[in-house]
């Protein structure tokens, strides 16, 4: 029995850049930056004061069938509503649902919901007994359960987003999410894909939704010193593969997909925009705030995804190019990350790494963490679409020992037919899929 | 209509919870209807609704004694679901008779080779420890007490600890016990409360399945004995309602006609799974085959979050979907090891899926019911129970049940530990959310 195809169907995406398909590409395209002073809370003594945040104009009210069953729904539950009723809408199945909902599931990448910053601090000085050093647990509690919301603390959990999805789009099968920090959304969508190739799905909805532009978020990269705390103008903070780069910027939203067989797809008729042929998944195993350095870990995970698509990377197509004509890069901008990314797309391709462009959309639309992978590949099966391939912003100081294309500063004309995503997480987390165009 | 795979088998259980670190006395509590419920000894939480948790004492674990002595400068950003986590993998590891990097071996020879051994684990919403918090929060007060948010981006930050965010992320828990034992395959975090630990073991399985690992180490871990974790408890309407001067073993009564809730537990645990194959190459004890797992979604009623689904049809999905992959009949489940919470709303879905699955069977399948003993130790609920069901499978044995009675058309009435025929052993979780994953597992000959 060979394995069946998997394709992609719908898209969708709730970014700083917009919330439309094709209103968000065209600003990635135009080299386009989300960045702003940061508005979501207070920031203007922290380290990072800006972000780029999902603007005010996006209501997901305005997405869903009945805004008041979502009522509960925090930020990361909006943004994936927003995002997957685009995708799902794309994909036709809002018109004419899958007739057995067992058969449709969710994986995600989703986050943590935000905290209810002000309660939450507010009880915990309340209760703080300096002197013992201790929180007091009954002034905690009565003010905490006074002060608290309900649905609030409840939709916290990092699986709400999958619980609103699951009612809104009517999936009753196999539903996950999953965390592992950067690379979630991307492992989401891998997973997704491998549920319907053993045949435990037909239709499966993967993508993730992720905001930490909220106090702690931003304190704990700060502390990790991990994000930009670039003076002047944000829009020039992220600048990865770039000699000066110095960190993240924060980003926010959610990126969804519809994936199903090929079989199911062509059944309903449907039109792929794409096909998903493989997945590679590592982990580095190595240190708990350090990537390995040769990038051992991220070159497994393309080699994996590289094996399951039937691509030799050694091996030029039948075009005389190399067997991959993009990469979606991590490209956070940190020091570390992209000079290992760098290594390991070396590793893997060796001297044909040079004639790969590969770009970092984080330059424009900040890392949106857990939601980042599901973005950039979305990013793949656009560029796949159009023939065109984002830039990376800020790309002014090239970093003398980072020599491969990173498509610097304008977007650029290329025939595209098979694309690498590539995402790695805190914790050591690696994960890549191969995004192909959709021959019948 | 799933495709055949290779076969997965248990090597090794690393349960951990109230009762202590592995299969032992976790076993012998649940025989002697030992109940680890008791007034929490880290804060005072007579405040909420139940002042009792199920807290595994430091005087019966200690993660520094089983970490490698090279990593115990480690343990210093473990939170307590990460010390939970590498805890029960070292115990794990031991009980399968595993090499791995942990043990130093002197020649580097370990069983599985680093990039064959994946690593999937189950975590929850991890609360920030609060004094440590709370005294660098406050250094940044106004005047009147208050939160100072200015002072904290300019000053009162510098207090945390640099890798203070890495004690929460949900992924540390299998990052630790990935760079303690090696693994370099496969990995992931599922974070779907109660159902991560089986989710987890399900896609080890699959992973094992489809060749992309010969080993794996999975299950999940969890503490709920913290402020923020109660809270949420009491919100989502699952907390117990008692005071100090009550019995503490009794107020966990699950599938009761008089249940009002669980207590915060803390624990979890790992099983090794290996591809059958493999396993018998280098000629391990086999504790149970991996048969079958399936995974759905309830239905999630208005307000999303605010309730759970009574009818219990998505958990019955799920066990029909274990079934199906196990290729297996209702009629060859010798036991069901359910969720059993003691919240009223959870318990009846699960009696309902139970029957709906079971039928005329339903009343006399024994269940084995854990969170009176163990409290509810949410992501890492799954992986107890499914160490407990190899458990009774290798000691053809079933644990004492306390506190329940059969009002809902279950065996859940309290017994004594006795002897069973078992066959096959059934896990299941649902969650809050919604997720549910249940897992079959055999007795090998």
């Amino acid at each position: 029995m060979s394995e069946p195809r998997i394709v992609v169907t719908g898209i969708g995406w709730v970014t700083g850049l917009g919330h439309s398909i094709d209103g968000v590409w065209k600003r990635l395209l135009n080299a386009e930056s989300g960045m702003e002073p940061t508005t979501r809370f207070d920031a203007r003594t922290f380290p990072t004061s800006f972000a780029a945040e999902v603007k005010k104009d996006f209501d997901f009210r305005g997405f869903v069938k009945d805004p008041a069953v979502h009522a509960s729904a925090g930020l990361n539950s909006q943004f994936a509503l927003g995002a997957c009723s685009q995708a799902w809408k794309q994909s036709g199945l809002d018109v004419k649902p899958p007739k057995d909902a067992r058969r449709v599931g969710i994986y995600l990448g989703a986050g943590e919901g935000v905290l209810d910053f002000d309660n939450y601090v507010g009880t915990m000085l309340h209760a703080w007994d300096g002197g013992a050093g201790k929180v007091d647990g009954v002034k905690w509690a009565a003010r905490g359960l006074a002060a608290m919301q309900r649905l609030k603390e409840i939709e916290q959990e990092p699986n709400m987003p999958l619980a609103h999805l699951a009612r809104e789009f009517n999936c009753r099968g196999p539903a996950y999410n999953c965390l592992t920090a950067c690379a979630a959304s991307t492992q989401a969508i891998g997973e997704a894909f491998s549920i319907l190739r053993r045949g435990d799905a037909d239709v499966m909805i993967g993508g993730g939704a992720h905001t930490m532009i909220h106090p702690l978020g931003v304190t704990g990269f700060n502390r990790l010193t991990a994000l930009s705390e670039r003076k002047g103008d944000p829009t020039e903070a992220s600048r990865p593969f770039s000699v000066d780069r110095g960190g993240f910027v924060m980003g926010e939203g959610s990126g969804m997909v519809v994936l199903e067989t090929l079989e199911h797809a062509t059944a309903r008729g449907a039109t792929p925009l794409a096909e998903v042929t493989g997945y590679g998944s590592s982990c580095d195993a190595y240190r708990i705030t350090d990537i390995q350095p040769e990038g051992r870990g991220a070159a497994v995970a393309m080699l994996e995804a590289l094996r399951q698509a039937g691509i030799d990377p050694t091996k030029r197509d039948a075009k005389g190019r190399p067997p991959i004509q993009y990469i979606s890069a991590h490209g956070t901008g940190t020091k570390e990350n992209d000079s290992i990314e760098t290594k390991a797309v070396k590793r893997v391709f060796g001297e044909m790494a040079r004639e790969i462009p590969m770009s970092s959309i984080k330059s424009m639309m900040g890392h949106l963490i857990a939601s980042a992978g599901a973005v950039e590949f979305i990013t793949c099966v656009l560029a796949i679409r159009d023939g065109m391939l984002p830039p990376t912003r800020n790309l002014k100081n090239p970093d003398p020992e980072l020599d491969l294309d990173y498509v610097p500063n304008q977007a650029r004309r290329a025939p595209v037919d098979t694309c690498l995503s590539n995402n790695f997480g805190f914790g050591g987390q690696n994960d890549t899929l191969v995004v192909t165009r959709f021959h019948a | 209509m799933a495709r055949q795979q290779r076969s997965v088998v248990i090597t090794g259980i690393g349960p951990i919870a109230a009762p202590g670190l592995g299969i032992d006395p976790i076993w012998s509590a649940l025989c002697e209807g030992r109940s680890g419920v008791g007034p929490c000894s880290i804060f005072d939480a007579s405040g909420f609704s139940c002042p009792f948790v199920a807290q595994l004492p430091p005087d019966r674990f200690d993660v520094k004694q089983v970490v490698p002595k090279s990593y115990r400068k480690a343990t210093k950003v473990m939170s307590r679901d990460i010390e939970l986590a590498v805890g029960a993998a070292h115990e794990a590891v031991r009980a399968a008779g595993l090499v791995t990097k942990a043990h130093e071996p002197a020649d580097g020879r370990v069983t599985v080779p680093a990039d064959r051994m994946g690593c999937h684990i189950g975590a929850g919403l991890i609360a920030a420890e609060e004094n440590e918090l709370t005294a660098a929060l406050a250094t940044s007060r106004k005047a009147d007490g208050t939160f100072d948010i200015a002072a904290w981006g300019a000053t009162g930050m510098q207090n945390l600890t640099p890798l203070w965010m890495l004690k929460y992320l949900p992924n540390m828990l299998a990052c630790h016990v990935t760079i303690c034992h090696d693994c370099q395959g496969p990995s992931n975090t599922i974070t779907c409360g109660e159902a991560s630990a089986l989710l987890s073991v399900g896609e080890s399985m699959r992973v094992i399945g489809r060749g992309a690992a010969d080993a794996c180490l999975s299950g999940g871990a969890e503490s709920k004995v913290n402020l923020m974790a109660i809270l949420r408890q009491q919100f989502a309407g699952r907390l117990a309602k008692a005071s100090l001067s009550d019995d503490p073993t009794r107020v966990v009564r699950p599938f009761a006609k008089d249940a009002a809730g669980g207590v915060a537990g803390e624990g979890g645990g790992i099983l090794v799974l290996e591809a059958a194959e493999s396993a018998k190459a280098r000629g391990a004890a086999v504790l149970a085959e991996l048969a079958g797992f399936g995974a759905s979604q309830s239905f999630c009623p208005d307000t999303v979050g605010a309730d759970p689904c009574r009818e219990g049809e998505g958990i019955s999905d799920a066990m029909l979907s274990a079934l199906d992959d196990a290729g297996m009949k209702p009629a060859e489940v010798d036991a069901v090891v359910p969720f059993g919470c003691g919240a009223a709303a959870m318990d009846a879905a699960e009696a309902a899926a139970i029957r709906r699955v079971f039928g005329d069977r339903a009343a006399s399948l024994p269940l084995v019911t854990l969170a009176p003993l163990i409290g509810n130790c949410g992501a890492g609920f799954g992986a107890v129970a499914a160490a407990v069901a190899v458990q009774c499978l290798r000691t053809g044995m079933l644990p004492a049940r306390v506190n329940g009675d059969a009002s809902l058309g279950v065996d859940a009435a309290p017994a004594a530990a006795r002897k069973a025929e078992l066959g096959s052993v059934l896990v299941c979780t649902p969650s809050l959310g919604g997720q549910n994953a249940a897992i079959i597992l055999r007795r090998v000959p």
